[in-house]
């Protein structure tokens, strides 16, 4: 993609943040203790980090929140009212200094809300979403973007990518027309750029996803997910701290007449997720959980959503109780 | 650590159990569960400060159980969780070999149950001394605050169970929170449905946490919610003198009515 590369220097940075923080909702990191990073609406611009390598979650309940109600309801003697939510009221966000596997991890879980239906409170939110992402110049052994075809300054999913220059000003590439609507609140921030380092970390590819999947198709039935999958746990974290797993549960809450139908996040490593009502359970052991895991990222959805199910944050795996590494495993599946 | 290894290996190549549920080296260097099949592969296990993980919790995991007699390498709440588990009728006791490590990280040959029972016996079971701080500290709040402090931890949950699915107690196969009628537990994470799901496991465990602090080290959030179940480990103690995992044949406290319980905490 062409891109138009512009130099913003740090002071102008801040300008920009307060110019944008005015009347809309940005999201930010900001360290919450020695070893945690989350993401806070409106931070005050001295508390954002731009140090970190990975937040503990991801960005994406701003588009696949972790409870959405989906309407309301109440009940009469002769009739149940239903009230839709009204999306319009969905707010505009900003996405601050997301890394790139997380700006692009948003494009999958486009993926997979539009697949057949478009999905519309997923839309919805996408449409009000702007993304200033900022290029990672840290990383640690848990990251493998390279090996899911993504790198560290990777554009996708931004609207304005930063890169840090080495004297500590930024290059700015503006990518869609959302990102030169921001530019254009502030054009004087924007100046040109005239060369510069740019400080990209390196992260080294480990395995070949194309390999991976090729595997996978004919690896249902092999003893890899037992003898890997024993010291799984069967819990939710690598699901929920995953920026592109989708699945989510559907309730019905009620309190007296009145109640509410919302969605909240869900994952396959859960016993309960595929229990069926008879007692059956297509998958009764976390073997078979964790086989759906790495199946339906790396062979399911390149096949059916021309997309790769994993951006390689690495939350994860650094995430996981239990060191289920899961880069790890996706070289070993290269070669089995 | 080579007698532990030793061990292993013999145990493994004279069909004495079938697999070792131990420690290894993971690629980015964490301590992370092994399970040993293989006597060739002994050498992989490893016991050092990097081994922390409670596990116990895979004693009622059933394709581990699958595997049939084990042998499983087992610091002191590993041990006491073993023993909780058997008094619970969890674990066979004649399907396990225990390979014990002191608390100074050495290697314990443990014939059966009764050596590791007199083990236990002999050692400290109060909380760890480094969960003792962060206790006190919330013991000096009052109940207001306390409230306040819960509920902006418990804000951050966001319902993966990390914490249930890493306690070797929790090891049941339809937990409250998979129950919809009644809906005990709400499904959404929110506060309020969190603070229900933290204080319900509390106190299910409640006489049968060994403190082990790995529903803790589980959350993937940092949310100190082993400082919940821990607060009632000294509460249990306080009116009870009661240590969970000491004997293989313990009642359940609170499941237990005993004529000379105090009745102080009813109101």
């Amino acid at each position: 993609m062409e891109t138009t590369g512009k130099l913003i220097r740090k002071q102008s940075l801040e300008k920009l943040y307060n110019i944008l923080a005015t009347g809309r909702k940005i999201y930010a990191p900001v360290p919450n203790s020695d070893r945690q990073t989350e993401y806070k609406y409106n931070p005050a611009y001295s508390e954002i980090s731009y140090e970190h390598i990975r937040s503990t979650l991801s960005v994406k309940n701003v588009v696949f929140p972790k409870v959405e109600n989906l309407l309301f309801f109440s009940n009469s003697k002769t009739e149940t009212i239903i009230t839709d939510i009204d999306l319009h009221r969905i707010p505009e966000v900003v996405l601050w200094g997301t890394h790139p596997c997380d700006n692009a991890a948003v494009d999958v879980l486009r993926s997979i809300f539009c697949w057949d239906i478009k999905d519309e409170f997923f839309s919805a939110r996408l449409e009000k979403l702007t993304v200033i992402g900022l290029s990672c110049h840290l990383s640690d052994e848990f990251c493998f973007c390279t090996s899911v075809g993504l790198k560290p300054d990777s554009t996708k999913g931004s609207d304005i990518l930063l890169s840090r220059l080495e004297n500590g000003d930024y290059r700015a590439d503006i990518l869609t027309p959302k990102g030169e609507e921001i530019v254009s609140l502030s054009p004087e921030l924007f100046e040109s750029l005239s060369g510069g380092k740019v400080l990209i970390t390196e992260v080294k590819q480990k395995f070949s996803h194309q390999q991976v999947t090729a595997n996978l198709a004919g690896a249902f039935e092999h003893p890899f997910w037992i003898e890997n999958s024993l010291r799984c746990i069967g819990c939710g974290a690598c699901a929920y701290l995953c920026p592109t797993c989708a699945c989510f549960d559907i309730q019905d809450e009620t309190k007296g007449k009145n109640g509410r139908r919302y969605r909240s996040w869900d994952s396959c490593g859960f016993g309960l997720f595929t229990l069926h009502t008879s007692g059956h359970n297509p998958r009764s052991v976390q073997s078979q959980r964790w086989r759906q895991r790495i199946m339906h990222k790396f062979s399911y959805m390149p096949e059916r959503n021309e997309s790769l199910g994993c951006v390689g944050c690495g939350r994860c795996s650094s995430g996981c109780p239990v060191d289920m590494n899961i880069a790890e495993q996706l070289q070993e599946l290269q070669s089995i | 650590m080579n007698s532990m290894n030793a061990r292993a290996k013999e145990l493994l190549e004279n069909k004495t159990v079938n697999i070792i549920i131990g420690y290894e080296e993971g690629p980015t260097g964490i301590a992370r569960p092994a399970f040993i099949t293989d006597p060739a592969t002994t050498d992989n296990l490893i016991y050092d400060d990097r081994c922390v993980q409670n596990l116990a919790v895979y004693l009622t995991k059933q394709e581990v159980k699958s595997f049939g007699k084990m042998a499983i390498v087992a610091a002191l709440p590993v041990m006491r969780s073993i023993m909780m588990l058997i008094s619970e009728k969890q674990v066979v006791p004649e399907n396990i070999i225990v390979l014990g490590i002191s608390t100074d990280g050495k290697y314990l040959d443990m014939a059966d149950m009764s050596v590791m029972q007199g083990y236990i016996e002999k050692s400290v079971l109060t909380n760890p001394e480094k969960y003792k701080a962060a206790l006190a500290d919330l013991n000096r709040l009052n109940a207001e605050e306390r409230f306040v402090y819960w509920e902006k931890e418990l804000s951050n949950c966001i319902k993966c169970y990390a914490c249930r699915q890493a306690c070797p107690m929790c090891y049941c196969i339809r937990c409250s929170t998979e129950v919809n009628q009644p809906q005990w537990i709400p499904v959404q994470a929110n506060t309020h449905g969190n603070m229900e799901w933290h204080i319900l496991r509390a106190m299910h465990l409640a006489g049968r946490c060994i403190s082990c602090g790995e529903c803790g080290r589980a959350c993937p959030l940092g949310i100190p919610c082993h400082l919940l179940t821990m607060h009632l480990t000294d509460k249990v103690y306080d009116y009870f003198k009661v240590n969970a995992g000491t004997s293989e044949n313990m009642n359940s406290v609170l499941s237990t009515f005993e004529p000379n319980d105090k009745e102080s905490f009813i109101i």
